[in-house]
């Protein structure tokens, strides 16, 4: 007779299974296929969770004096809306694209480092399940921070927030902090080091440009935050002096180390989102992207103008007029190099062959709401027009449309252009047409009207307001179009449900796509390149494989 | 008389130079970028259109860019927002005339949910409601009593945050008479909601005839009711809170529109229905329930109707 093995230990046949297919297989994993998919899920649920939050608010803000909430409650629920969108949901799937996609599109086995890249992840899901720690914390003072994400000191010293919940937050935060900040480390060393032949610097995608200066801009800014964190909980626990003005402390200060590493972040969300939509646009209008170096160029002039604008959240603080006109002026820069992205993403579809896969009817309204949260910004640039609508929903407006109309349409445009690769299915047409209306629809009536309010002097973070004239139709058509984009990621989830199980057999490259990535099988086997990466000779590798009568290199030459 | 909650609050309708100033420069950008989006919108249309897949459609042509049209479009939008960058300095000193060495006229102290108004020169204290003099500039001090508040009025103009430490000066005007909301715009904390404010902007008589009124020591309390609300005044240490600043100086409460930093429109059966549950309306609020009877209530809010 046999005797009983010992699980887990070597020979233990079950158990190498297990660690080949099952859940431990995820658990345990450095494969950046699988953390990619699992950043996707990981922020896809606080996605869900974030997006409950804002239902909720809007429900209590669809009346007037309305009692569905207490404001403890929403005061708590926008923090944590805006916190989790933020640090949970854009940037882990942005990153969790680019841990997917990197190595692929440049001809990677892996990550740099693979086991820094697990770190990293599993880091920052501890941060976020520390974040929501907070809601049980229980008492009178218990529950979530309720001091917005920006988290103003003094509100949030002990004096003003006593709970636990600030705490959490800032506690939270530093393990996202770390685990972004090696996440961004390791996608500029893969980008640096791992290139296959003949992937020079300037035949890299975009999306890989893109996510590289974003790595950079990741190590420059968030040791800001980290360090500024610290300062805050050395306040609040060490009874240190830095952000209160009564012991010689400086509440500005605070303004100043959060937002020089705060409007960065704004960059951080929307650079990768650029990425997509280059990728995207060019592969469904059947041409290469328009003026490659104009897009990468710009994005280097964006990631460095980013530095240099933070305090453009501080003009109504009154600093002084020079010092606000220099940020004014250094903001205003800043929409240049963005225009001149606008205008190469539209000139890439004149005289080519529009194909409206939902992939490309996300990126093109991406253009539009992109555009219309970008010139908004231009507004609050201007700075008397700012010391109007600072902190009124007007704002609320502009960074929605620049944060969902922009970032979050061009990750459902990636979703569905990466989907086929990733799982080996076509995400299904019709219900991806669905959803793409209804999130068109639901976002426009949510948040175009917000503009109005904000005009009107609603102030943004109340939890109810008096029923002055029209501010009661529009808070209730807002509302009404919060529900119509919850119904819209509904039937995202359900177009997802269906094409696992039965979506068309996607094949190497459904697009015609002509990145490196769709040059192996859908999904990618664990080494990536079975049978080598093929020869590249330009930017787009699979174009030279299918047309070698006029690679790029020829028709460049020809073009001069 | 117009509510309080009729009051105008809108960014675009002006009521002194100084928000003006912002207004002209508001619509004036918003034609621009209004500019801009119907370009960019023609632009894309036009190419999913013209260009959209369909059988027959010529092949996709392969071009890879153009230098002139990459100069054109950096060129022109600099060049456009340099203007704008003009009009903006502009606008900044005419929306923030500069306030150096001016002696302010009054002194507003923004605490946990609502505003202390104090005139300099008559010495008058009220909460939550300015009276100011038609066509005369006042100078505003600004002061926090806790946490990070703003001050915005958007019909006078800019908004300002009131940062502890931090103390910031205003030129506030209104041209013609009328009432003007405003609302504390930067996040305070539990009842950030009901942090508002009234502007009322009377004739130079009627501000004066207002400065007397609050200057004065209101009547003694004359019948039982108002004689037994003013001993409830005193024996519910009302004012330990309401005479240093921790809660509203009440002396002149009944001549205010508002109670609970606009909460609620101020009526003697709101002001009963407040004091009742002040949890009800302003959940939250550092203001207790007191929990009196019916007859203590009536007599308190007797009193405090007499404080006019």
């Amino acid at each position: 007779m046999k005797e009983a093995a010992i699980p887990g230990a070597l020979g233990d046949e079950s158990f190498e299974q297990e660690a080949r297919e099952g859940w431990l297989s995820w658990v345990a994993s450095v494969d950046h296929k699988q953390l990619g998919i699992m950043y996707l899920l990981g922020a896809f649920i606080f996605f869900l969770v974030a997006g409950m939050l804002a239902l909720l608010m809007r429900v209590q803000l669809a009346v007037p004096n309305n009692h569905f909430l207490s404001p403890q409650m929403y005061n708590q629920f926008f923090t944590m809306h805006g916190t989790t969108m933020i640090f949970l949901v854009v940037v882990p799937l942005l990153v969790g694209f680019a841990t997917y996609m990197v190595p692929l599109m440049i001809g990677a086995r892996d990550m740099a480092f693979p086991r820094l890249n697990a770190l990293s992840f599993w880091v920052q899901i501890f941060g976020g399940v520390m974040l929501y720690f907070s809601f049980a914390t229980s008492g009178v003072n218990g529950g979530a921070p309720a001091v917005g994400w920006f988290s103003y000191a003094p509100l949030s010293e002990t004096a003003y927030s006593y709970g636990p919940g600030v705490n959490y937050w800032i506690l939270g935060l530093l393990g996202i902090g770390v685990g972004t900040l090696t996440a961004g480390i390791n996608l500029m060393a893969t980008i640096i080091a791992m290139r296959a032949p003949g992937m020079s610097i300037r035949r890299l995608p975009l999306f890989v440009w893109m996510t590289l200066i974003t790595g950079f801009l990741i190590v420059v800014v968030m040791p800001i935050l980290n360090a500024g964190l610290v300062m805050l909980l050395a306040d609040r626990l060490l009874n240190a002096h830095f952000f209160r003005a009564e012991t010689g402390g400086s509440a500005v200060l605070w303004q100043h180390v959060f937002w020089a590493f705060g409007h960065p972040e704004v960059y951080i969300m929307v650079l990768p989102a650029f990425g997509i939509i280059s990728e995207v646009i060019p592969v469904f209008s059947g041409k290469p992207i328009y003026g490659y170096e104009f897009v990468a160029a710009s994005t280097l002039a964006i990631a460095f103008l980013s530095l240099t604008v933070w305090a453009h959240h501080m003009f109504a603080v009154g600093l002084g007029h020079a010092f606000d006109m220099f940020f004014a002026i250094c903001s205003m820069a800043i929409s240049v190099p963005t225009g001149i992205k606008i205008f190469n993403w539209t000139a890439t579809m004149y005289q080519g062959r529009v194909r409206f896969t939902t992939a490309m009817l996300f990126a093109v309204s991406f253009l539009l709401m992109f555009t219309i949260g970008g010139l908004s910004g231009i507004a609050f640039a201007v700075v008397p027009i700012d010391w109007q609508l600072t902190d009124s929903y007007f704002v609320v407006a502009h960074f929605h449309y620049v944060l969902f109309g922009g970032t979050a349409f061009a990750l459902f445009a990636g979703v569905y252009y990466w989907f086929p690769k990733i799982t080996g299915r076509m995400l299904d047409e019709r219900w991806g047409k669905v959803h793409f209306w209804l999130t068109f629809i639901g976002f426009n009536l949510t948040f175009m009207i917000q503009h109005v309010l904000g005009m009107l002097g609603m102030p943004r973070r109340v939890f109810t307001y008096p029923p002055l004239p029209g501010w009661e139709a529009m808070n209730l058509l807002s509302t009404v179009g919060a529900f119509v984009l919850a119904f819209a990621v509904l039937i995202l989830m359900i177009n997802v449900a269906i094409s696992l199980r039965s979506g068309k057999i996607a094949g190497d490259n459904p697009w015609d796509a002509w990145t490196l990535e769709w040059a192996t099988t859908s999904p990618p086997p664990v080494e990536n390149f079975t049978h080598g990466v093929p020869p590249i000779n330009g930017r787009r590798p699979l174009w030279d494989l299918a047309h070698p009568d006029r690679t790029d290199a020829m028709m460049m030459k020809l073009a001069g | 008389m117009a509510g309080p909650y009729t009051a105008n609050a809108f960014t675009l309708a002006p009521a002194s130079p100084q928000a003006a100033a912002i207004s002209n420069l508001f619509a004036g950008t918003l034609i621009f970028l209004g500019a801009i989006l119907t370009l960019v919108t023609f632009l894309v249309i036009y190419a999913v259109i013209r260009y959209r897949d369909r059988p027959g459609a010529p092949e996709a042509q392969q071009i890879f860019g153009s230098r002139r049209l990459e100069i054109i479009w950096t060129v022109v939008p600099i060049l456009s927002l340099a203007v704008l960058t003009g009009f903006m300095m502009r606008a900044m000193i005419a929306s923030d005339p500069p306030t150096a060495d001016a002696r302010p006229d009054l002194r507003i102290v923004a605490h946990q949910w609502w505003w202390e108004i104090i005139y300099l020169k008559s010495g008058v204290t009220t909460a939550n409601e300015i009276h100011i003099p038609v066509g005369k500039r006042l100078l505003v001090d600004f002061r926090s009593a806790d946490v990070i508040h703003d001050f915005w009025v958007p019909a006078l103009g800019r908004k300002i945050d009131i940062v502890p430490g931090h103390p910031n000066r205003l030129w506030i005007e209104a041209d013609h008479g009328g009432t003007y909301l405003g609302a504390c715009a930067e996040f305070c904390g539990n009842e950030h909601a009901w942090m508002r404010i009234l502007v009322m902007a009377d004739p130079p008589d009627e501000f004066a005839a207002w400065i007397k009124q609050q200057s004065a020591v209101p009547p003694k309390p004359v019948t039982a009711d108002e004689r037994r609300g003013a001993e409830i005044f005193r024996e519910n240490i009302c004012t330990n809170c309401h005479l240093r600043s921790v809660g509203p100086d009440l002396m002149h409460v009944a001549s205010r529109r508002t109670l609970a930093a606009g909460a609620l429109e101020n009526t003697p059966a709101n002001l009963a229905a407040w004091l009742h549950d002040p949890n009800n309306f302003k959940p939250g609020s550092n203001m207790p329930d007191f929990k009196l009877s019916a007859d203590d209530l009536r007599a308190l809010v007797a009193f405090l109707e007499t404080q006019k």
